[in-house]
């Protein structure tokens, strides 16, 4: 084999060295990821509260539920989604009372996939928020969709009214043209920045399109379980299992932090935080 | 070839080989993520602490590891301690995850990193196996650094996120972009090599005045 080499080392030392440095790293593998798992879930779960905290700021306890066309459950664990589930969180103020949903919109956008967290509000049948999970869009011009205030104020009351039969969006949300904007379902694009605009409404339409149907038939459920605490045996309603530890979340939390790890954006966490 | 003191070792890898400035590797990294001073120092000091633990377990098991298969255990060890700080990083912030992204996965194809490992580790007995690694993963820290400074204040107006200038400052934005990272590190290259042409040329003179 290595007959031209002075020292000729037999295969068996060669295969014994690297089952030895396998055998040492994994081992140190192994014991880091131990290590740092709790560490871990509890950053990813603290970085989705931060989300959410920003779109209601009245939140103080979130719920992950999954719609699927025949109704809607408390997520257990929400990477195990049946088919044509989606996920979204029912939020709950500090008195119990349900204060808005928040949900999940993706579209591509200049340069990647432009990923939002938007806030529902029941009652006015509105978006009343949005905040970016992750984006990789052109710093100072994508990325507006998170500072520029003429912008953000069609997010006060964006109507994604339900059409009378329920199944679907009364009026499609749509990015229009800067300064063109005639209705409350239409958004206003940033000049110089269309291209981003357009991905965030139409991430929101397609998301609402899909989730609101499933969702707005049965959000008494979601209401029932704010009612019957008093009712019931305190600490087990459904979909409180967390509650026991004082942050109020169902737990594991995993989220799409684990997606959004994979996001490899040198832009992304300044993008999420502006 | 003298064995130099360990501060020598250190300092080489800090200037005199100046991972970026005078070897010009890892090229990779120091484009992509020096959007920041944070993300530069965080950068760089995941590579040094993968340099270090690396150089020190390839010293150690220098006499174990036959010739042929040097690369490939080379490799596994740089691999397991790129995943231990991937582990760390997510644990300590995710923020930070987010911003530094693939690049830290990358660390293991930096060649910085198989460089020492074949070059000085292999060769060395561990303790300066390890202060030559830990000199040269700071200074490439500092190269990153010192990049990541220049395109923070001109591509964001801020330094270390603290906003710098009034709100009448409008951000170079090309400097945040990966043109910027091109121009920056050229003018960094510039600049060193001038001051280390100057510096050579004096001493020169020196040494020609007392022949």
């Amino acid at each position: 084999m290595s007959d031209t080499q002075e020292i000729n080392t037999p295969s068996f030392a060669m295969v014994r060295t690297l089952g030895l440095v396998s055998v040492i790293c994994g081992i140190i593998i192994v014991g880091v990821y131990q290590f740092t798992l709790p560490a871990v879930n509890a950053n990813k779960k603290l970085a989705l509260e931060r989300q959410v905290f920003k779109v209601l700021p009245n939140a103080k306890k979130v719920v992950p539920y999954f719609a699927t066309g025949s109704g809607i459950a408390v997520a257990e664990d929400i990477d195990k989604a049946p088919a044509g589930a989606v996920v979204f969180y029912a939020v709950y103020d500090v008195a119990d009372k349900l204060t808005g949903i928040a949900a999940e919109a993706s579209s591509s956008g200049y340069a990647d996939q432009v990923r939002i967290l938007y806030a529902y509000d029941v009652d006015k049948q509105a978006i009343t928020g949005i905040g970016v999970i992750s984006m990789r869009e052109t710093p100072g011009i994508g990325d507006k969709i998170l500072t520029d205030k003429a912008f953000l104020q069609n997010f006060e009351a964006l109507d994604v009214r339900l059409s009378t039969d329920l199944q679907s969006l009364a009026n499609a949300v749509k990015t229009v043209k800067h300064g063109t904007k005639a209705n409350p379902w239409q958004i206003d694009a940033i000049a110089g920045a269309t291209v981003t605009s357009k991905a965030v409404g139409r991430g929101i339409n397609e998301s609402a399109q899909n989730l609101l149907p499933k969702l707005v038939p049965h959000l008494d459920q979601l209401r029932i379980n704010e009612k019957g605490e008093e009712g019931r045996v305190k600490g087990n309603p459904p979909g409180r299992e967390g509650r026991a530890d004082g942050a109020g979340w169902t737990s594991p939390f995993p989220l799409h932090s684990s997606q959004m790890a994979l996001n490899s954006s040198p832009f992304s966490s300044k993008g999420a935080h502006a | 070839m003298s064995t130099p003191s360990s501060f020598d070792e250190f300092l080489d890898g800090l200037w005199k080989q100046n991972p970026i400035f005078v070897m010009v590797l890892g090229m990779c990294p120091t484009l992509a993520v020096t959007v920041s001073a944070v993300n530069a120092i965080s950068m760089g000091l995941a590579t040094t602490f993968v340099l270090g633990t690396s150089c020190l377990l390839v010293s150690l098991l220098r006499h174990a590891i036959p010739k042929q298969v040097r690369i490939a255990s080379y490799i596994v060890i740089i691999a397991t301690f790129v995943t231990v700080v991937d582990y760390a990083i997510q644990a300590i912030s995710l923020d930070l995850y987010q911003a530094l992204g693939a690049y830290i996965k990358l660390i293991v194809a930096n060649c910085i990193l198989l460089g020492r490992a074949e070059a000085h580790a292999a060769k060395n007995p561990p303790l300066p196996a390890t202060t030559n690694a830990i000199g040269m993963g700071l200074g490439f820290t500092l190269g990153l650094f010192l990049i990541g400074c220049v395109r923070e204040i001109l591509g964001a107006g801020k330094l270390f996120g603290v906003a710098l200038f009034g709100d009448h400052f409008q951000p170079w934005v090309v400097m945040v972009l990966p043109p910027g990272g091109f121009f920056v590190l050229g003018f960094w290259l510039i600049t060193i090599a001038a001051f280390r042409h100057i510096n050579k040329k004096r001493n020169a003179q020196l040494q020609g005045a007392q022949p």
